[in-house]
């Protein structure tokens, strides 16, 4: 059996690497991801179209908003996938906790405890920082989401989850869950009732007062942006607290 | 692109990834990992891809190191293979 799993990787690698001979050189121009139409269109018409300097931002969230829409149904599914697979009700379940993993270091608490404290509200400004500023910088819903679920995980680690349960309880965290991909569908369904195509954010001109088409592109950017942040820190909590406590959402670490 | 400064990295990677299969303390492993997904950054930022190094960073290194820590804590340390 070893044997066959080292051929296999032996063999799978042999033809990745054949599969790199064809490859385009780094920074080629004529590689299809700089020189194709599609994407040349993308990168010079960003600041035309949306206003958007990050070239990265306005395909993910404008040109090919469908795309990130259903990777947002995506977090929040495996967030349902591993609720339904982990949580228990009531019972309490044999708990096996390996005397190897008993944590020591008691008397360092005070200082985990202050500096996780100092730390959180660091993190969740820059988190909406990135989440603000991923038109013009390295970013957005993703990312910004991501670190805001992490601030919650640092929360957790650092004293306990029942902690951050009382801040973000059970109910709240799914509802926001869902709540961040409804946003999301719900400003491409308010484009569909202005007249425009579903994700068409150039509709909510009109009910945005005096804005002119591009900016009204970079605000609905900006609007599923934030429906992404919502659903991937509550899912990033949620797959936390159910995997650190087999689901039965009491003590944890 | 600098090359001296991604076969150095390349390297660290290969020998990240080699040392989080062969340990059999998993939670050692699970750091290893997590060092794997900050050289997968660094390589990612510097062939200019800036966007897929912050992922990274935040899922990769942040997030899902933890995700297999606690895991580890509920099941068990040690890897029996």
């Amino acid at each position: 059996m070893r044997l066959f799993g080292l051929f296999a990787v032996l063999v799978t690698g042999a033809l990745l690497l054949y599969g790199v001979k064809d490859f385009p050189h780094y920074g080629a121009a004529d590689s299809p991801a700089n020189g194709g139409i599609v994407p040349r269109y993308y990168l010079e018409n960003t600041m035309k179209d949306a206003r958007v300097p990050n070239a990265v931002t306005t395909t993910l969230a404008d040109y090919r908003g469908y795309d990130t829409m259903f990777e947002t149904s995506v977090v929040f599914t495996a967030g349902v996938a591993i609720f339904a697979i982990l949580r228990v009700f009531g019972g309490d379940r044999n708990r096996h906790h390996p005397d190897s993993l008993r944590i020591r270091g008691d008397q360092f608490r005070i200082i985990v405890g202050t500096t996780s404290r100092l730390l959180i509200a660091p993190i969740q400004l820059f988190a909406l920082y990135v989440l603000a500023h991923g038109h013009h910088s390295p970013g957005g819903g993703f990312q910004g989401g991501v670190i805001i679920g992490a601030s919650f995980l640092l929360l957790s680690v650092a004293r306990n989850l029942g902690e951050s349960l009382t801040r973000l309880p059970e109910q709240r965290f799914f509802t926001l869950g869902a709540t961040g991909v409804l946003i999301y569908a719900g400003i491409g369904l308010l484009c569909l009732l202005l007249g425009h195509h579903f994700l068409d954010y150039r509709a909510l001109q009109h009910v945005l007062p005096g804005v002119s088409p591009e900016m009204a592109r970079s605000h609905g950017i900006l609007g599923v942006e934030i429906g992404v942040a919502i659903t991937v820190s509550s899912i990033m909590f949620a797959i936390y607290a159910n995997l650190s406590t087999r689901g039965e959402l009491k003590k944890g670490l | 692109m600098i090359w001296q400064f991604d076969t150095l990295i390349l390297l660290l990677l290969l020998v990240a990834a080699v040392v989080s299969l062969r340990l059999r303390d998993l939670l050692a492993a699970s750091v290893v990992f997590g060092i794997y997904s900050f050289l997968m950054c660094l390589l990612w930022a510097e062939m200019a891809a800036v966007d897929v190094a912050f992922t990274e960073a935040a899922v990769g290194a942040g997030v899902s190191a933890l995700f297999m820590i606690a895991t580890v804590y509920q099941t068990t340390r040690k890897s029996s293979d």
